[in-house]
């Protein structure tokens, strides 16, 4: 059983925290993911900052931006995490970024540092599911670490059940239409259809709900219909800012799941 | 299965090493929606009937082939101008947008999004959208907002709706950025007409398809004014490249043609200040497509300049990367000193006001190496009316 497997035996709701490398100083990183297990976040996502991330709204566009003003990129990013598992030993750590950077620095060395450091998955949301299969399956599996795929309210049923073969993590559920950070528009029970249907597909992963979920309320709200939710955007605002980042960060895991 | 050519990319929309679609999750059902039936509905005979009747009474197609004799005098070659210049809304744009209107009619879509640079295609997306009663939302980079003030106003004339994108180099990149992740935001009511043969499969082929018209007909008028179908040269501006892929497509599978793509130096292709993309690009992704991309050794993304807001995007279409890759097209790349010279040459000596982008195109009659006999035809894919202000600025006089 790999450690994200082992975070969902517990019997309680996950709180999955994602934040971006590098922000809001670059040498931030570390010392806010370890803020966060220690608050109790269950799983962290941990965001490789990209010039253009479509799928970001402007909170994490914005914290990217300044990641890469701060020097952040992939060979500092894997120096800072080299002993991260000393500092944080059971927490399940995910990579969350683009294909293009994650190309360029080469799919196999990605792979290999990630490992080296002790990641447990990859969220990659403009990786296309066939070029993951035909392409990157081998090294992800040689490597030991597991793709995390997203699932939106349009996502077919077949297709939802080939995510759910593909690995041995947990899906990602988005909440609905947009982009990080973004309010819940949606008409009252659309968003409670969707996840009950999904979770009516007695899939083999666990399931965690992401995009605009920002605070107790919400996250409890999420929780209701799978395995826990996932917080980005609202995380990154609150260290905006901050004279003291990592006491931010975990004040507001405090703030969620007290 | 089909092998794949210049003309049709593979299944998943590769032409070469080039192409694909590496999109988030999000606009995965939409995409593949159009994927599976824009073959089927372009060939559809009523959508067929309908398109040619707009190109025709709408758009004022076939456009002019006009023999150049004044430039052909002064480069000691034939020259023939290929006049998109005088399709309504006074570019090439409009051959696309009335071709995709009908398109997202057909998917029973409601609201249209795009992207603009220059405001083109901007102002050809808010016209169809006119002509059809939908609902229109452009996105342009606040610095194009201002370097193409007429157009802003035309679009809004029009009745879209113009939001400012104000992220990163608050160019064409960040516009298309922009109605992207509006694209997601809207998953279900809205088509994304994007305005060149960029963006994921089936975008590059769908809209090199819907320009392919410009080169059917030159095949046609040239048969006519010079007794052959074939030129030794075709040549066109490439900043997405869609009046490149649309003047080229017809002449792809003949090798005896050259095709030359011309793409803006800036201040010079090694300047630090260009968007010369098959010279300073490496292969990766952008917008959802595997192509040639200017970028840092991290992969991010790097910020281009032309001084003409039609030019200045860090990559080009994967049919462009593959020809630009597989050399059947020659590129050249031309500043803009160079361009702003073809801009008074070309409206001094055939009373033609080249939009800056084509200006890029005009410049290059001097190294095509082009004998007397030879025919040229440049593809004149707008007019300069939207870059008055430019010109002005530049004091061309």
């Amino acid at each position: 059983m790999n450690r994200i497997q082992q975070a969902f035996q517990q019997d309680k709701k996950l709180l999955n925290i994602y934040f971006t490398a590098g922000y809001p100083q670059l040498d931030d990183t570390v010392p806010i993911l370890k803020a966060l297990a220690d608050a109790g976040a269950d799983v962290i996502e941990i965001g490789v900052p990209f010039s253009d991330p479509l799928a970001d709204g402007p909170v994490i566009q914005q914290s990217s931006s300044v990641a890469l003003q701060n020097g952040m990129n992939m060979r500092v990013l894997f120096g800072q995490l080299k002993s991260v598992r000393e500092q944080v030993p059971n927490t399940p750590i995910l990579l969350m970024g683009y294909l293009n950077p994650v190309m360029q620095f080469g799919v196999e060395n990605f792979c290999r540092e990630a490992a080296a450091a002790g990641v447990d998955g990859v969220i990659l949301p403009d990786l296309p599911l066939d070029d993951y299969v035909t392409e990157y399956q081998d090294i992800f599996r040689r490597h030991n670490l597991r793709p995390v795929f997203l699932i939106t309210p349009q996502t077919a049923p077949e297709r939802i059940r080939r995510i759910d073969e593909l690995t041995d993590s947990f899906l990602y559920l988005v909440s609905g239409p947009g982009t990080t950070g973004g309010a819940n528009t949606q008409a009252a029970g659309v968003q409670e259809a969707y996840f009950e249907r999904i979770s009516d597909m007695n899939l083999r992963n666990p399931r965690l709900v992401g995009f605009g979920i920002s605070d107790k309320q919400s996250f409890e709200k999420a929780c209701q219909h799978a395995e826990g939710a996932i917080i980005g955007s609202a995380l990154i605002r609150a260290l905006e800012g901050a004279d003291d980042a990592p006491a931010a960060a975990a004040a507001f895991v405090s703030s969620v799941i007290s | 299965m089909t092998v794949p050519t210049y003309q049709q990319p593979t299944e998943r929309g590769y032409y070469g090493q080039f192409g694909g679609a590496f999109i988030p999750e999000m606009l995965y059902p939409n995409v593949e929606e159009l994927r599976q039936q824009y073959l089927d509905i372009l060939a559809d005979p009523e959508f067929q009937r309908e398109y040619q009747q707009l190109l025709r009474d709408y758009v004022g197609r076939p456009t002019p082939l006009f023999e150049a004799k004044r430039l052909s005098a002064r480069y000691g070659t034939r020259v023939f101008l290929k006049r998109e210049d005088l399709c309504h809304t006074g570019a090439h744009k409009v051959n696309n947008t009335v071709g995709q209107i009908l398109l997202a009619r057909r998917l029973g879509k409601t609201r249209i999004i795009a992207e603009t640079g220059a405001g083109q295609h901007g102002v050809a997306t808010a016209t169809v959208c006119a002509l059809m009663g939908m609902e229109c939302i452009v996105y342009m980079g606040e610095v194009d907002m201002e370097r193409q003030k007429p157009n802003v106003y035309r679009m809004r004339l029009l009745g879209a709706e113009v939001r400012p994108a104000s992220s990163g180099s608050k160019t064409l990149k960040d516009a298309t950025n922009e109605a992207i992740r509006d694209w997601i935001s809207n998953p279900v009511d809205t088509h994304y007409i994007i305005g060149s043969v960029v963006g994921p499969h089936p975008y590059p082929d769908l809209v090199a398809r819907l320009q392919a018209v410009i080169s059917e007909e030159m095949r046609k008028q040239l048969l006519e004014k010079t007794g052959s179908e074939l030129p030794q040269y075709v040549v066109a501006c490439v900043g997405g490249g869609s009046n490149a892929a649309g003047a080229f497509y017809h002449f792809l599978e003949d090798p005896e043609v050259q095709l030359v793509a011309v793409e803006a130096a800036g201040h010079g292709v090694h300047s630090g200040h260009s968007a010369a993309t098959s010279v300073l690009g490496k292969p990766g992704i952008i917008h959802g497509s595997r192509t040639l991309l200017m970028q840092d050794e991290d992969g991010q993304i790097t910020e281009p300049y032309s001084l003409s807001a039609g030019l200045d995007y860090p990559g080009i279409g994967p049919l462009h990367a593959f020809l630009a890759d597989s050399k059947r097209a020659r590129f050249i790349s031309v500043t803009d000193d160079d361009a702003l010279k073809a801009v008074v040459e070309c409206s001094r000596l055939e009373g033609i006001i080249p939009a800056l982008e084509t200006a890029h195109a005009l410049a290059v009659l001097d190294q095509l190496g082009a004998g007397p006999d030879d025919v040229v035809v440049i593809n004149l894919s707008g007019r300069g009316d939207k870059d008055l202000e430019t010109y002005i600025q530049q004091d061309l006089m």
